[in-house]
């Protein structure tokens, strides 16, 4: 073994680590240049929006810059009681209040209260266009235009909003809410981030395991027919790709509806009364015959490259001795098409759960999941809200992917 | 020879065909009867039907007609894992998933083995093949010549009667392939199998077989020990595809019993023994293997004939010296020459005559 005192080196003297560096350096300079216009895109149309959405997710102002009275109040009394803040407090909001409304800035502040306490735009309207007439003693006189001023939550609410950092909107995303006590669970009824990631969680998990059902035993046809009528099956199974997600997604409209194809086929057919027409459109059903339909290609592809690599003489070879055709296929043919059945399911499952336009179309009221939930939120310019929804999204799908390195390895999916 | 009747043929094909596509032979009229104990190749070049035979066998491909049988018994319709045949693939077939030893176990489990027991096959076999370490490897881990050694133990684990091997060796280097026609051959022997060998290699089943069965275009063209086979070839494609070969083109002039007189071409007569012609006058081609021809007078026989020849070339090739010779207008003629110390040295361009044995020179068909 080479010690540190003999190193090794090139003809004329040099360092042999340093010359190989010193050669390949250049060619790995090229390299980089060539894929730098690729890590410019991604990073400024990837990476920094997800960095913003990350950032929108705990910071919002809207209360703290409008609002410079009560934030220093705040500040200088951080263990202030919220079932009874003194006269100062209440001097120091109507003081706000008067300037949110020369500044029109009352919606915005009320917005940003609002998440955690429901109903404090009105309040805040109200308040601000009283606050520039109003006397003290400021406590009586703001209760006087609204009781609910004094109210614990609300008090809570805006020295937690006084930081335009904040947790809150992930508090609000796992369905608590804020109460005279403090955050708790929000009653049952009011329970449907968590109820809409669950159920998210679980049709994606349905529809992945559809598609895998469905993709075997076509990837299996297309890795073992002959070329030319493998070349014509892989057309149909892309055929989807070619034409628009909108297209297809209307055409099961046109088949599955109440009025459609589907149902008037079953009617005339006598095998269903026309008052017991399925509804098969705008519920869950929709939701997940439409979204199998897109995504089952992402299953077939990387399943079929890797059963096209599979000698067909492996079979051959365990039922030479003495397996039959089902336990060759359990024993020897199924554990090699573990890396595409797990590629094909980690793209499904996660292109699922993101999945927004078909449950949109689709899924009427049922059929929603949580990417409609955080478009609605988006239209609304709940911008933080939406962007916290976002980010658990993306923490979990992170998680799944992380157990699953754990459990099958990476390095073994192949996608095509 | 050791060519047993019909009746107590181990494995027996008895009229087989096949086509793949409905308009084409691949197999064309295959009978063939296999001994207990013995050690068959199937000789023949690039898709002369010899994998689909194997297969057949097998049971991987369907006769489309004739009749297979193993031990007596009639297998076209028994699936291929109740045949109890054993197989090696070219391309070794190791399961990458299992480990050497999960692969050899496989067919003990499914056969229902309990796992002592299975143990203990499993350690002989790998014995047998030297690979007793290996058991805890995966096929990916080892070499070529290690996984043909496993696929091997793998063939034999489960104790089959017949074996199949489909050009086993043919992604070996050279040495090791020796090694390992060695190896089977020994396996051969003291376990008493039967082998049905597949190979394109006519080295391997020289070296290797009991008997070959020479394939060309979907029939045997010969069945024969290897000796036979190299020295009394019995149809001009065996001839070229077995071994270097000279050959001459030419008329019978004259045939009687077990001798005929060819004319060349070129107006010489040269001698040969008749083995697939049938009348004087006949056009025939005269194979004579480099190593029989001579180019000294005093060695030949009384009466036969030599023929004027050219020296071409001489190439060195260490024991043997290889002579490219003119010879009635064709410059390909080879002779070769022992390199002995008294051998008579000869030169590019010097005028020799040339001339062998009647029995060394076989008159076939054209
Ligand atoms: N599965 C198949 N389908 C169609 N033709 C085949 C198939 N297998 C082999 N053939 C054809 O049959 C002929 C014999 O092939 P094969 O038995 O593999 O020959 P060999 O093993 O002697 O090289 C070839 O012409 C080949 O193209
Ligand atoms: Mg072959």
């Amino acid at each position: 073994m080479a010690d540190a005192a003999q190193i090794l080196t090139t003809a004329d003297g040099r360092p042999l680590k340093a010359a190989l560096a010193a050669a390949q350096g250049r060619a790995k300079r090229r390299a980089f240049l060539l894929v730098l216009p690729l890590l410019l895109f991604v990073l400024l149309t990837f990476l920094v929006p997800i960095a913003y959405m990350l950032m929108r997710s705990v910071e919002h102002d809207g209360f703290a810059a409008s609002a410079p009275a009560l934030v220093e109040w705040f500040d200088e009394n951080p263990d202030f009681d919220p079932a009874n803040p003194p006269e100062e407090a209440f001097a120091a909001l109507v003081q706000d209040l008067a300037r949110m409304q020369e500044e029109r800035t009352t919606g915005i502040a009320g917005t940003r209260i609002n998440y955690s306490v429901p109903g404090s735009i009105s309040m805040f309207k109200k308040g601000a266009r009283e606050a520039a007439g109003l006397e003290p003693p400021y406590k009586e006189a703001l209760l006087a235009v609204d009781a609910n001023f004094g109210r614990p939550a609300l008090w809570r609410g805006m020295a937690s909003a006084s930081n335009a950092y904040t947790a809150e909107f992930y508090l609000v995303a796992s369905d608590r809410k804020l109460t005279d006590a403090g955050w708790a669970r929000g009653g049952d009824k009011e329970r449907i981030y968590l109820y809409l990631f669950g159920k998210t969680f679980m049709i994606s998990a349905l529809i992945t395991v559809i598609c895998l059902l469905l993709a075997f035993p076509v990837a299996h046809l297309l890795a073992t027919l002959p070329m030319s009528k493998a070349a014509l099956l892989m057309i149909l199974v892309l055929l989807p790709f070619w034409t628009s997600l909108l297209v297809r997604t209307t055409a099961w409209i046109v088949l599955l509806q109440e009025q459609g194809v589907v149902n008037n086929l079953l009617v005339g057919l006598g095998l269903l009364d026309d008052k017991g027409r399925l509804s098969m459109m705008y519920n869950m059903t929709g939701t997940v015959v439409a979204m199998t339909h897109v995504l089952l290609p992402f299953m077939i592809l990387p399943l079929y490259s890797v059963m096209r690599v599979i000698p067909p003489s492996y079979a051959r070879a365990a039922r030479s001795l003495g397996a039959t055709s089902w336990t060759t296929f359990r024993r020897v043919y199924l554990p090699q098409t573990l890396p595409g059945i797990a590629a094909g399911s980690l793209l499904v499952f996660i292109l699922a759960v993101g999945y927004y336009i078909t449950p949109a179309l689709v899924g009427g009221a049922d059929g929603q999941l949580i990417s409609n939930l955080i478009q609605f939120h988006m239209s609304k310019s709940n911008w933080s809200l939406a962007a916290a929804i976002a980010a658990m999204l993306l923490a979990a799908i992170l998680i799944l992917y992380w157990i699953y390195d754990r459990l099958v390895g990476i390095d073994r999916l192949k996608f095509g | 020879m050791t060519v047993e009747p019909r009746n107590d043929a181990f494995v027996a094909f008895e009229h087989v065909q096949k086509s793949y596509d409905g308009v084409t032979l691949v197999v064309k009229d295959l009978n063939l009867s296999i001994g207990k104990g013995e050690f068959l190749t199937m000789l023949g070049p690039s898709g002369s039907g010899k994998t689909t035979c194997l297969m057949m066998l097998a049971g991987f491909e369907t006769a489309t007609n004739g009749e297979i049988r193993l031990d007596g018994r009639p297998i076209n319709q028994v699936p291929p894992h109740k045949r109890g045949i054993g197989m090696v693939f070219q391309n070794y077939a190791l399961f990458p998933h299992m480990t050497v030893g999960e692969n050899l176990a496989f067919p003990l489990e499914v056969r229902g083995m309990g796992k002592s027991d299975r143990e203990a096959k499993i350690k002989r076999a790998l014995d047998m093949v030297q690979m007793g370490a290996f058991a805890n490897r995966r096929p990916a881990q080892l070499s070529g010549g290690q996984q043909q050694r496993i696929a091997l133990a793998r063939a034999l684990v489960f104790d089959p009667k017949l074996v199949l091997m489909d050009e086993p060796l043919g992604a070996l280097d050279k040495q090791l392939r020796e090694h390992m026609q060695f190896e089977i051959k020994h396996l051969h022997e003291n376990l008493g199998i039967t082998v049905v060998y597949v190979t394109h290699d006519q080295g391997e089943a020289l070296t290797m077989s009991d008997r070959v069965a020479v394939f060309n275009d979907g029939r045997i063209q010969q069945l024969a020990p290897p000796a036979d086979l190299y020295e009394r070839p019995e149809n001009s494609f065996v001839a070229q595809f077995i071994g270097e070969n000279n050959k001459l083109l030419g008329t019978i002039e004259e045939l009687s019993g077990d001798k005929a007189l060819v004319r060349l071409a070129t107006g010489e007569l040269i001698d040969a023994t008749p083995v697939n012609v049938k009348e004087k006058g006949g056009k025939t081609l005269v194979s004579i293997r480099p190593e029989r021809v001579e180019f000294k007078p005093e060695i030949m026989p009384p009466g036969a004939h030599m023929i004027d020849a050219e020296v071409l070339e001489i190439i060195y090739m260490g024991d043997i010296l290889r002579v490219v010779l003119k010879v009635a207008g064709s410059d390909d003629f080879v002779m070769k020459m022992r390199n002995t110390l008294g051998q008579t040295r000869l030169e590019p361009g010097q005028k020799i005559k040339v001339g062998w044995h009647p029995q060394d020179a076989r008159a076939l068909d054209p």
